[in-house]
């Protein structure tokens, strides 16, 4: 199999041996062990928990660690690998995910205790709420980036913050002991946020977890258009 | 380049090539009509300008934009505001297939 | 915010009226236009002038913030001083829909 790398100045080409059961982070560590030891990539769980192995496989950003190759490498039996789209690249295929984690910020991801304090006891969440259900569907969310590599409007304006970060926004907005709802709904509103999102949907359709962040913005959007009228 | 391959990305481009068209061509649009407030005659003389089989297609074309756009963003608001996430690649489908009907229904109608 | 509110408020309205300009389009063409056919369905009928002006100024409207949003992401047309400029450019062409309007109720 043929597998061609975007490095620094340019694309290189390695031939690796298919083998069952491949994945595409095992192509990319297979060679960095026997053909290019100065490879630059990224992974840490190798099962899909960690979020760190994303790539663009053949124009089509994954996690690599549970891709397996067969389903994806091309008719020409080529496999194009590159740095995640929309992130600064810091070498080979390893991109600078500050940007990406620093939205989340923006978008107000973090849990805001009602009050100011965290209560001594469990707070008990009826999980067959629909709030309940909202947050559930988007929390499992690993921070892979793939979505936001996969969507035009990040690429389009700077500043957008992005599906991950407004998917986790949406789960904060649907949890009942959160205190910070109304910062959030105004961070996460206007160009840079849920109103610039076009729901075309490229983040859910590749979302590794099979999360809907666009369906999570359209939450965004209903909750603040109703709460405007 | 992004990662384009799928249905409801194709469905933004069809939203968004039929609105930016439908958006150039309504001040011309209203303005053809404003012809009226100069009398019918004024009118008249302008449908017959442009009564000639290149208008016609143009005509139907606009009517082809009109209800995929319409179509189009009737998928949006039921996304956004009924929450319906599932089956877009149907609604997809289905927008392009209404505008196609319409198309046809116009076609079947100016003969 | 306020314009993605426009934006749908307004594509609310058009899809009742966009659905029933397309009906009538497919009944007025049936043997070709005419200024007489249109007239006579319009001239004097408050109904007609009604839907027509409500219709323009929703569709000036959403054509214009619509652009807006293109412009905004293919040309990086963006701040306020352009989103009002936008906003003059769908109230000018509302203005010449409801004229329109009101020629073809008037005339
Ligand atoms: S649905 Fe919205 S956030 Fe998701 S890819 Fe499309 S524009 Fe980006
Ligand atoms: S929403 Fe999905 S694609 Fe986006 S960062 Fe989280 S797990 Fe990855
Ligand atoms: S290596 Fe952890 S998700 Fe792939």
């Amino acid at each position: 199999m043929k597998v061609r790398i975007q490095r620094d100045g340019g694309m290189a080409e390695y031939a690796v041996a298919a083998r069952a059961s491949q994945t595409v982070l095992d192509v990319v560590t297979e060679i960095q062990r026997e053909q290019a030891p100065d490879l630059a990539y990224r992974f840490a769980c190798r099962v899909g928990m960690c979020g760190s192995c994303a790539m663009e496989v053949n124009g089509v950003a994954r996690w690599t660690c549970r891709t397996h190759v067969s389903r994806v490498v091309g008719a020409d039996g080529v496999l194009e690998l590159r740095p995640l789209a929309n992130l600064p690249v810091i070498r080979d295929l390893v991109t600078d995910m500050a940007p990406f984690f620093e939205k989340w910020s923006r978008a107000g991801g973090q849990f805001v205790p009602k009050d100011g304090v965290v209560p001594a006891e469990f707070a008990v969440v009826p999980p067959a709420s629909p709030q309940r259900r909202e947050a559930d569907a988007g929390i499992e969310c690993i921070g892979c980036g793939v979505c936001y590599a996969s969507c035009d409007i990040v690429s389009w304006n700077a500043d957008y913050l992005g599906p991950a970060a407004m998917n986790r926004a949406w789960t904060l907005v649907n949890d009942e002991r959160d205190g910070a709802r109304a910062g959030r709904l105004r961070a996460v509103a206007g160009d840079a946020g849920c109103h610039s999102c076009h729901s075309t949907q490229g983040c859910t359709e590749r979302c590794p977890k099979g999360l809907d962040p666009s369906g999570a913005i359209a939450g965004l959007k209903r909750t603040i258009f109703w709460g405007l009228a | 380049m992004r990662d384009r391959r799928h249905p409801a990305y194709w469905g933004f481009v069809l939203h968004r090539a039929s609105g930016v068209a439908l958006a150039l061509f309504l001040p011309l649009h209203f303005w053809a009509l404003g012809q009226a407030i100069h009398g019918a005659a004024a009118l008249d003389g302008f449908l017959r300008l442009v009564d000639h089989p290149l208008f016609t297609l143009a005509e139907w074309g606009l009517v082809v934009l009109l209800a995929l756009h319409l179509a189009g963003g009737l998928r949006v608001m039921a996304l956004e505001f009924l929450g319906w996430r599932h089956r877009q690649k149907d609604l997809v489908a289905a927008s392009a297939g209404f505008a196609f009907g319409i198309g046809m229904m116009f076609l079947l109608h100016v003969g | 915010m306020r314009l993605w509110a426009i934006q749908r408020v307004t594509a609310a309205v058009l899809a009742l009226a966009v659905a029933a300009h397309l009906a009538t389009i497919l009944y007025a063409v049936r043997g070709g236009l005419s200024a007489a056919e249109i007239l006579g369905r319009t001239r004097g009928a408050e109904g007609w002038l009604l839907f027509y002006a409500v219709f323009a100024l929703a569709a000036g409207l959403h054509g214009a913030v619509g652009l807006r949003n293109v412009a905004a992401e293919w040309l990086g047309w963006r701040g306020l001083r352009w989103d009002a400029t936008w906003l003059a450019i769908g109230a000018l062409t509302a203005a010449l829909g409801i004229r329109a309007a009101w020629g073809l109720y008037h005339a």
